[in-house]
């Protein structure tokens, strides 16, 4: 018989550190999915995750069994990711002649024709991680929760522990973040 | 070029680049050894916690008594030895008999 997660828990707070392996186990694909969405290089992957379930192990006192276990996870599995797009902020400036050949050829078949540009292919992915990493980490976080994952304004409150109006004033800052650096990066010819 | 569209297409892009979620092997166990145990507390343990730490402020005002005793004792004159005044009681007694 499964054991739920319920009695995984229990039995960590009695002392059991071994029955954390079990909750480790199960839900360590989908912290490391989400996790994938905000750190592109597998070692600072594999860091944020181990530090998602360190803390969790941590603070497993503090879950209340009110929500499922796995909604406390991910609230905490994004708050870390917030906290780690904040420690490795870059200021490198994004420009057009910043772009690959692919991606240029890309922004020029949109300009030209946009319905011919293929959003599957692998220069606009590329483009998108370009100027998600040229945001602030808030933007950042907001833009795929809202935008890319397509989560409610107060999901996203629930899971980085904004107030609602704080989540809507910064969607709105991320995508006017958003829309400047897609100004920059379109050759002005087609502006 | 309409930036909205453009923003539209790219979010589209994201959506359908969804994330692995693979796990490395054996990623759980590097977890556990990263684990120190919860400490299940009992009375003793409790206890013993208590008075180590207890131990150290103690220290430190029997450490601040010591000092104030010898400063205080430094400031006053010094009394006259006990020698001297179990003498003087022997012989005031003398004295008064002599008078």
């Amino acid at each position: 018989m499964e054991t739920t997660d319920a009695d995984c828990i229990t039995a960590v707070l009695q002392g059991d550190v071994a029955g954390f392996e079990t909750l480790v186990r199960k839900h360590q694909p989908r912290v490391f999915a989400t996790v994938r969405r905000y750190a592109r290089r597998e070692s600072e992957v594999e860091d944020i995750v181990q530090d998602v379930f360190v803390k969790a192990f941590q603070k497993l006192d503090t879950y209340r069994s009110e929500a499922p276990f796995e909604h406390w996870l991910m609230r905490l599995t994004v708050r870390t990711c917030y906290d780690a797009l904040r420690a490795h902020q870059r200021s490198r400036e994004l420009s057009f002649a910043d772009l690959t050949d692919k991606e240029n050829r890309w922004l020029e078949r949109f300009a030209t024709n946009p319905s011919a540009a293929d959003e599957s292919a692998a220069a606009a992915k590329a483009l998108v991680q370009r100027l998600l990493q040229q945001l602030s980490p808030a933007s950042q976080l907001i833009i795929t929760l809202l935008e890319i994952e397509e989560r409610s304004v107060k999901e996203i409150a629930q899971l980085t522990g904004w107030s609602v109006p704080l989540v809507k004033v910064r969607a709105f800052r991320a995508r006017a973040e958003m829309r400047k650096w897609l100004k920059k990066i379109t050759p002005e010819k087609y502006l | 070029m309409n930036v909205d569209v453009l923003f539209r297409k790219l979010m589209a892009a994201a959506q359908s680049d969804a994330p692995d979620d693979t796990v490395p092997y054996a990623f759980e166990r590097r977890i556990l050894a990263r684990l120190k145990p919860r400490p299940v507390m009992d009375l003793w343990t409790c206890w013993a916690r208590v008075l180590w730490r207890a131990a150290a402020p103690c220290l430190a005002i029997m450490a601040l008594f010591s000092i104030w005793t010898l400063i205080a004792s430094s400031l006053n004159t010094a009394p006259e030895p006990l020698g001297n005044q179990l003498e003087n009681t022997l012989v005031a007694g003398l004295y008064s008999q002599g008078d």
